[in-house]
C-alpha cells in the first residue's frame, strides 16, 4: 500500500526530467503523452512505492508536480 | 489514485506564487524554479509575516523570480536590486527584504552595491542564482563564467577567470555566506530558513543549470546532466574558509554554510550611535552662515 | 491638503544659501529620507539633511555611487517615505536610468540637480544651465516629467516644497534644476509658519487589496499607490506593464501606458504654466529666462528700459512642461523673444518651436563658468527691438 502519491499539472511541465531522476524510490518516468507545448509530462510507473515525500515537487522548476502523503491521523493538509 | 481535489491539497509552493503568472519564462531544464521551491518552503516553514516581506530583483532570468512570488515584488533595473532593497529596509525596518537575482546582475553590473551592502551589513538577504552566464541576453560571458568557456561573446573561450563570490562577500563583511546548487534542494531550504531568521547581510549563492545558453555551447548536456554533475562533484564543507571554495572547471564544487557570524547591522549601529531616542539629541547649532565647502579644492 | 509638520519646520527669517534652503524645503515638504553621493556643488544639501534628520526621525544614507542613490531613494518611496536625492552634472548623468525607472513606475520623488559647467567633469565649482535638455529627455525612452528652476535661495525653499507636492500629485520624478550660483548664494530666506506650508499627501490606495489595481489610472489619470508591507502584494516593474503592474510587453500595452504617462502631465498644462512675468502687455521685446540667468536679465531689462525700449520679462519657473500656450499667444504680439541661457542654446529650441516664426527668437548663449554680462543681453534686446 503506497503511503502517498503525486499530482501532475501536465500543462506546466517542460519535460526536464528532474523529478524522474531524483525520486528516491524511482516512482516516475516521462510519459509518451504530449502536453500542449509538446513536452512529455511524468507519470507514475511504480505508484506503490511512492512515499509522498514531495522531493519531486522540490526539484520541479515549473511547479508542475508535487507529492503528498495519503491522509492519516498524522498528516491532514488543509486548503489554504 | 485519489485526486488532489478530493484530498483538498495543493502544491504548497503555490501559497507564495502568483499562480496566474505560471508557466514561467524559464527554459526546460533551467534550475531557477527549483531554487524557488526551496525558497518557498523556507518562507512557509518559518514564522514570517508574508505581508511584511518584500522581494527585489534586478534584470535577467533570475530577475523574474520577484514577479512570480506573491509578495511585495519589485523588478528593478539591471544591477540595482540591492540599493533598491536598501531603500525599502531603511524607510520601513519592519520589512523582511530579500533580493533574488542572478550572477551577472548582482556581481558584475551590481558588484559595487554587493560589496557595499555587505560592508554596511545592511539587513537584507541576497539569493544569487548563479547560472554562470548572461542568459536572458543570449549567453554572453559573465564574471562568473568559468575560464575558457565558449560563450556568444567569447567564441574562442573566455580569457578571464571567474569570480569567487563567497570569498568576495565574506571579505566585504557579510554575516552569513553559503553556497549550494540546485541539486541540494533540502539543504538550500534549511539554509534559506536559517538566513531568513538572521539579521544583517546574508548571501546565498546557488549554482543552477543553464542548458540553453551556457551548457549547449560547451557540450555539457542538458539541465538534468548539470544537476547530476552537481550531485557528483559537490562536496559539503560547512565552515570552509571562503578562500578555499573557488570553483574550478570540472573540479570539486564546495558547498555548505561557510560564514555565520554576528556583527551589528547598519540600522542597529545607527541607532546605537545616535542614541535610542533621536529627538533627545542635543539641538544642532545653526550653520547658516558657514560656507561649508572649500569650493576651489 | 495637509500642512507641514511644525516640529520640523524652521519657521523664521534666515540668512542661508540655496543648498541649505533646498534642504529645509525638502524637510518642510515631508521628506525624511534621502540617499546621495557627494558631488560639488550640491553636497551641502545632503550635508545639512544628514545633520537635521536624525532629530526628526529620518535617515540619510550616503551610497556608493549615484546609480545606487537614485534607486535607493525609490526603495524608500515604495516603503512609504517621501525621498529625494541631490547631485550635479556627472552624477545626474549616472542617475538617468533611474529617472526613467521612476517615470515608468510612477514613483513620486525629487531629483535635485545643482548644475555646474560641463560636459564631463567640466567646471565642478562654477555655474551652468547645461542640463536642461537632459532634465527633459535624459533617460532613454519616452516619458514626461516636471522641471522647476529656482532663481534665489528663497525659491530654493518654496519651490522644493512645490517640487515634492507636484511629484505626489502627478506621481512623477520632479527635476529641481538649481545651479551653482543659486546653490551657493546666501540671501534672506523666510520660512513661513508650518500651517502656511501646504503639503500634498501621497495618493494612497483607497480600496482594499482584493479590489485594488496598482496601475489603474485614477483621478487625473494618476494611479493610487500602495506600499510594501501593507498587504497589497504590489508588483512594480520597469517593463511595460498592465494595470496590475504585471509585465505585458506588446504594442497594445505600450500604447495604453506610455501616452498616459504624457497625458497626465499635458492635461495639466495650465496648472504647470508657472512663470513670473512683468510688462508683457505693451512689450516689443520679451526676455525669456530661467534660474540665475533671470537675475542678470532683470538688469539688462532695466538698462533697456532706461534707453526707452519696451521690454517685458518672462521668467520660466516651470521649464518642463514648457509653457507652450503662453508663448504661442505672446509671439505674435512682440517683435522678438530674447533668451539668455548658461548653455549653448537648449530651451531656446523649444521657445523657437512655440514662437512658430511669429517673431524673432534671439538666443544669447553662454558656455557657463560665470553668468552673462547684462550688456550681452542688452545687445540682444536692442537687436530684437529693431
Amino acid at each position: 500500500m503506497p503511503k502517498g502519491s503525486v499530482a501532475v499539472t501536465a500543462e506546466r511541465c517542460k519535460g526536464c526530467g528532474f523529478c524522474v531522476e531524483f525520486c528516491p524510490t524511482h516512482v516516475l518516468e516521462l510519459s509518451n503523452a504530449f502536453n500542449a507545448k509538446g513536452y512529455h509530462p511524468p507519470h507514475m510507473v511504480n505508484a506503490e512505492k511512492c512515499s509522498g515525500c514531495n522531493l519531486c515537487g522540490m526539484y520541479c522548476p515549473d511547479f508542475a508536480i508535487f507529492g503528498y502523503r495519503f491522509p492519516d491521523a498524522k498528516n491532514q493538509k488543509k486548503e489554504a | 489514485m485519489s485526486t488532489t481535489a478530493d484530498l483538498h491539497i495543493h502544491n504548497p509552493v503555490e501559497d507564495v506564487l502568483r499562480k496566474e503568472r505560471i508557466p514561467t519564462i524559464w527554459c526546460p531544464g533551467c534550475g531557477i524554479g527549483t531554487t524557488v521551491n526551496s525558497f518557498a518552503a523556507a518562507l512557509l516553514g518559518q514564522d514570517i509575516d508574508l505581508k511584511k516581506t518584500a522581494i527585489v530583483s534586478g534584470i535577467g532570468c533570475s530577475g523574474r523570480v520577484s514577479g512570480y512570488m506573491a509578495l511585495d515584488s519589485f523588478h528593478t533595473t539591471h544591477g540595482r536590486a540591492i540599493p533598491f532593497a536598501t531603500g525599502l529596509k531603511l524607510a520601513n525596518p519592519e520589512l523582511n527584504v530579500i533580493v533574488y537575482s542572478g550572477d551577472g546582475d548582482l556581481t558584475s553590473i551590481g558588484g559595487n552595491h554587493l560589496i557595499h551592502a555587505a560592508r554596511r551589513n545592511m539587513d537584507i538577504m541576497v539569493v544569487c542564482v548563479n547560472n554562470m552566464i548572461y542568459a536572458m541576453t543570449g549567453g554572453q560571458a559573465a564574471a562568473t563564467t568559468p575560464g575558457n568557456s565558449i560563450t556568444t561573446t567569447s567564441p574562442f573561450g573566455s580569457f578571464e577567470p571567474e569570480i569567487c563570490l563567497p570569498q568576495l562577500v565574506d571579505a566585504a563583511g557579510a554575516v552569513f555566506v553559503a553556497r549550494w546548487t540546485a541539486y541540494h534542494v533540502k539543504q538550500l531550504e534549511r539554509t534559506m530558513a536559517k538566513a531568513l531568521k538572521k539579521k544583517g547581510f546574508r548571501f546565498i549563492e546557488v549554482l543552477t543549470p543553464c542548458p540553453t545558453l551556457y551548457q549547449r555551447r560547451n557540450n555539457m548536456g542538458d539541465g538534468l546532466a548539470a544537476m547530476v554533475d552537481y550531485k557528483n562533484r559537490s562536496k559539503i564543507r560547512n565552515g570552509a574558509p571562503t578562500y578555499e571554495v573557488a570553483l574550478e572547471p570540472g573540479g570539486e564544487i564546495v558547498v555548505g554554510e561557510f560564514v555565520d557570524r554576528e556583527r551589528e547591522d547598519y540600522l542597529t549601529r545607527m541607532r546605537r550611535q545616535l542614541g535610542t531616542n533621536y529627538s533627545e539629541l542635543p539641538p544642532q547649532p545653526e550653520e547658516e552662515e558657514q560656507e561649508g565647502c572649500c569650493s576651489s579644492c | 491638503m495637509m500642512h507641514a509638520d511644525p516640529n520640523c519646520v524652521l519657521t523664521g527669517t534666515h540668512f542661508m544659501n540655496g543648498d541649505a534652503a533646498c534642504c529645509e524645503g525638502a524637510i518642510a515638504a515631508g521628506a525624511r529620507f534621502a540617499a546621495g553621493y557627494p558631488i560639488t556643488p550640491s553636497t551641502e544639501v545632503v550635508e545639512r539633511f544628514a545633520a537635521r534628520v536624525p532629530k526628526i526621525g529620518g535617515i540619510f544614507i550616503q551610497m556608493e555611487d549615484e546609480l545606487a542613490a537614485s534607486i535607493t531613494l525609490q526603495g524608500m518611496v515604495w516603503a512609504g517615505a517621501k525621498s529625494f536625492t541631490v547631485t550635479s552634472g556627472p552624477g545626474y548623468s549616472l542617475m538617468m536610468e533611474h529617472i526613467g525607472f521612476a517615470a515608468m513606475t510612477e514613483t513620486p520623488c525629487v531629483f535635485v540637480n545643482v548644475q555646474r559647467g560641463g560636459p564631463s567633469t567640466g567646471l565642478p565649482t562654477l555655474p551652468a544651465q547645461g542640463d536642461m535638455m537632459q532634465a527633459r529627455f535624459g533617460s532613454h525612452g519616452d516619458y514626461s516629467t516636471i522641471s522647476l528652476v529656482p532663481n534665489s535661495p528663497q525659491e530654493c525653499f518654496s519651490l522644493t516644497v512645490k517640487a515634492f507636492n507636484l511629484a505626489e500629485k502627478f506621481r512623477v520624478p520632479v527635476m529641481f534644476m538649481m545651479d551653482e550660483c543659486v546653490g551657493h548664494m546666501t540671501e534672506k530666506v523666510v520660512i513661513p509658519d508650518a500651517k502656511e506650508i501646504e503639503v500634498t499627501p501621497r495618493r494612497h490606495a483607497s480600496k482594499p487589496p482584493s479590489e485594488f489595481l496598482l496601475f489603474e489610472p485614477g483621478e487625473e489619470l494618476v494611479p493610487e499607490m500602495a506600499h510594501a508591507g501593507e498587504g497589497y502584494k504590489v508588483y512594480v516593474t520597469g517593463l511595460t506593464h498592465d494595470k496590475r503592474g504585471y509585465p505585458l510587453m506588446n504594442p497594445a500595452s505600450q500604447k495604453e501606458l506610455i501616452p498616459r504617462l504624457f497625458e497626465k502631465i499635458s492635461r495639466a498644462a495650465d496648472e504647470l504654466t508657472i512663470v513670473e512675468s512683468e510688462g508683457l502687455e505693451d512689450a516689443d521685446v520679451v526676455v525669456v529666462s530661467y534660474g540665475i540667468t533671470s537675475r542678470v536679465a532683470q538688469r539688462a531689462i532695466e538698462m533697456a528700459r532706461a534707453k526707452g525700449l519696451k521690454v517685458g520679462k518672462l521668467r520660466l519657473i516651470c521649464v518642463w512642461p514648457f509653457p507652450e500656450k503662453l508663448i504661442r499667444e505672446l509671439a505674435p504680439k512682440v517683435k522678438a523673444l530674447v533668451m539668455p541661457e548658461l548653455n549653448m542654446g537648449q530651451v531656446v529650441i523649444e521657445l523657437e518651436r512655440c514662437a512658430g516664426g511669429q517673431c524673432k527668437v534671439i538666443s544669447v548663449p553662454h558656455p557657463g563658468g560665470t553668468v552673462h554680462k547684462p550688456a550681452d543681453i542688452l545687445a540682444a534686446i536692442e537687436r530684437g527691438a529693431q
